[in-house]
């Protein structure tokens, strides 16, 4: 008998690699957003079946809706030229960086895989902790304060963009 | 569980004065356009009030917000750095900006979201306010160093401190993440509680050298510094100077932090993994600083040299590694920012004046300038009696006590290499002729705070113990 979660995480997971490649692969800009769009809602369903809920539906509402909409502007705004195709030549330096990085993958799986013992899963707890209200509960009581300096990070971002960004400051 | 109380508050005091200033600020700048003086005014006056709490603060031990901030002596001592550090980065910054004709209020307003951001990761002990901390301080200081944003090499050290900022940032998460899952908090007192059962658990140990990874960044140790020379001479001297003092505090409170207050890690391989990379930073940055002849330029690379030298006060791991990274954290501040305000006086409209050419015959010209850089020059190069000697040998001495010997021997011989780029700047000043160099301008505030930088470099060279009572809470 096959399990509906192994099927589901089968379909989501081939859904994010593939429309992850063909977003590196796209000449045209815009293709490469929309494929984007398709990463990240995949991306929401893997985190429906981790009983996220309230994740799943941040990284539609935030991601899929809002951020990719204004890449979808801002490459229309700038009307983008396709790709031109970029000859690169191997140097020793590139292999080095490739085996480095290689090594650091591996090292990690290593030690995801092979040498921690199995993590514990707790389906309960995770379904508690996904809901909309625990997250609430925690933002309001334990994690208060950092939820009211984020705000004021956000002023720091926002004034920023301004003084970065207006035409003239006078 | 203890619910919200008033009294939370005051242990934040000295930050929400800071932030309250800021947004005063803020409003200021809409209400009255073109008025910096009255931005000025009150960022003074702000920061004034912050360090009054600060002193106020002083002495009582408490946490509050559910264990999210707390006072203590490691807090205040810092917080009134960076709030000091703050003061006098506006006053320099004040005639700085009239110099480059680019006045404008807000950058008042971003120096206190940036010292409000350092406040937070000295005295946050959850992992996710030193985070928030560190994003306060950097997204100010991504918009500060491309401040002049029609010159093209500030627009470039802005975008390449942001890029590479947010990579850290990402492994800063990823590390935080990581050691969430294993131990199951944020808190950095509940993560060193189970510390010692999961020392060995390689998901712990990769979430600290994560953590490693994004601090190193932040205070510009090998292999993470290949951002700092660029950002350093590209921004506003007054930010750089900002950013090289107050900034890499700031970076070594989070270290603190986590390092030596709440992950006790003495003798372990995550020392051993500090060690190198404090090696590293000595060796690297020493050497690379000789061969620049931009000011800016070698005060960057000299930069890295000292967070090598710091660092080996956290890799030592003992109290005394703690006390010498906290008083050579203070001493470096007060001869790095001296030292920029002295670089920032000198330059001209267009970014000239900035090698070391344009330094020789100074002691004709501007012979209090030389004077003072010169001071500045002898401290950096660790001569005593000056601050700079008594930070090198506090870490040294930690470093040694640790069974680190061959760190504070590479730390001695590297200090060797580095009177000579020190020096050289010294020779350039007084034993060449007076060259005609350019037209330095009257500058009163830059020279005050130039003065009061040599003063307290002095005075901590002849009693260390002033700032050593207060890094111990012994006043």
């Amino acid at each position: 008998m096959v399990n509906i979660e192994v099927v589901l995480f089968v379909v989501l997971a081939v859904l994010f690699v593939g429309s992850g490649i063909m977003v590196i692969t796209r000449r045209s800009p815009v293709l490469a957003v929309l494929y984007l769009i398709l990463n990240f809602f995949a991306l929401a369903g893997l985190y429906l079946t981790l009983q996220a809920q309230f994740i799943a539906v941040i990284q539609i509402i935030v991601y899929a809706g809002a951020i990719m909409v204004l890449f979808l502007f801002v490459i229309m705004l700038l009307n983008l030229k396709d790709e031109e195709k970029l000859i690169e030549k191997i140097t020793a330096r590139k292999v080095l960086a490739v085996g480095l990085s290689a090594a650091v993958m591996f090292e990690i799986l290593y030690i995801i895989w092979i040498s921690t013992p199995g993590i514990e899963r707790d389906v309960a707890k995770a379904e508690e902790l996904g809901r909309v209200e625990a997250i609430g509960k925690a933002l309001f009581s334990d994690f208060l304060f950092p939820f009211e300096v984020t705000s004021v990070v956000l002023i720091v971002a926002i004034v920023g963009a301004v003084i970065l960004a207006k035409k003239k400051l006078d | 569980m203890n619910e919200f109380r008033l009294s939370d508050l005051w242990i934040i005091a000295p930050f929400l004065a800071v932030v309250l200033t800021s947004m005063a600020v803020l409003i200021l700048e809409g209400i009255r356009r073109n008025n910096a003086t009255a931005s000025y005014a009150t960022s003074i006056t702000g920061l004034v009030t912050a360090l009054g709490l600060t002193a106020a603060t002083y002495g009582s031990a408490d946490s509050g917000f559910r264990d999210m901030v707390s006072q203590g002596a490691f807090a205040t001592y810092f917080s009134g750095l960076f709030i000091v550090v703050g003061l006098l980065t506006i006053v320099v910054s004040r005639g700085y900006l009239r110099r480059q004709r680019w006045q404008h209020g807000e950058y008042y307003a971003l120096i206190l979201s940036a010292v409000s951001g350092m406040i937070l990761m000295a005295s946050g002990t959850d992992l996710i306010v030193i985070f928030l901390g560190i994003e306060l301080m950097s997204l100010a200081f991504y918009v500060l160093a491309g401040f002049f944003r029609t010159k093209a090499s500030s627009n470039e050290s802005a975008l390449k401190y942001f890029l590479l900022g947010a990579f850290a940032t990402g492994f800063l998460l990823y590390g935080v993440a990581l050691l969430y899952g294993v131990t199951g908090s944020t808190n950095l007192a509940v993560i060193s509680s189970k510390a010692g059962s999961l020392g060995g658990d390689p998901l712990f140990l990769l979430g600290v050298g994560m953590i490693v990874i994004a601090l190193g960044f932040k205070v510009a140790a090998v292999p993470f510094h290949m951002w700092a020379p660029d950002v350093y001479e590209g921004a506003p001297t007054a930010v750089t100077g900002f950013m090289a003092t107050a900034g890499k505090a700031a970076a070594f409170a989070a270290f603190g932090s986590v390092f030596l207050k709440g992950l006790a890690f003495t003798g372990t391989d995550v020392n051993l993994l500090l060690a190198i990379l404090a090696a590293l930073s000595m060796v690297v940055g020493n050497i690379t600083a000789v061969v620049q002849n931009n000011i800016k330029r070698m005060l960057a690379y000299s930069s890295v040299a000292h967070a090598g030298y710091i660092l080996a006060g956290v890799a030592a791991g003992n109290a005394d590694g703690q006390t010498g990274m906290m008083f050579y954290v203070g001493a470096y501040a007060f001869m790095t920012l001296g030292a920029f305000t002295i670089v920032g006086m000198l330059e001209g409209v267009d970014g000239q004046g900035l090698t070391y050419g344009d330094y020789t015959g100074l002691s004709g010209r501007h012979p209090a300038a030389a004077f003072l850089m010169a001071v500045f020059m002898f401290s950096l190069a660790g001569i005593p009696p000056l601050a700079g000697f008594f930070g090198k040998y506090y870490v040294f001495l930690a470093a040694v006590e640790a069974g680190m010997t061959w760190l504070a021997v590479i730390g001695v011989l590297t200090s060797l290499v580095s009177v000579y780029y020190y020096l050289r700047l010294v020779v350039e000043m007084y034993f060449r002729e007076p060259a005609t160099g350019p037209d330095s301008h009257p500058a009163p505030g830059s020279m005050a705070i130039a003065a009061l930088s040599a003063y307290a470099v002095v005075q901590l060279g002849i009693y260390p113990s002033i700032l050593l009572n207060l890094i111990n809470g012994r006043i």
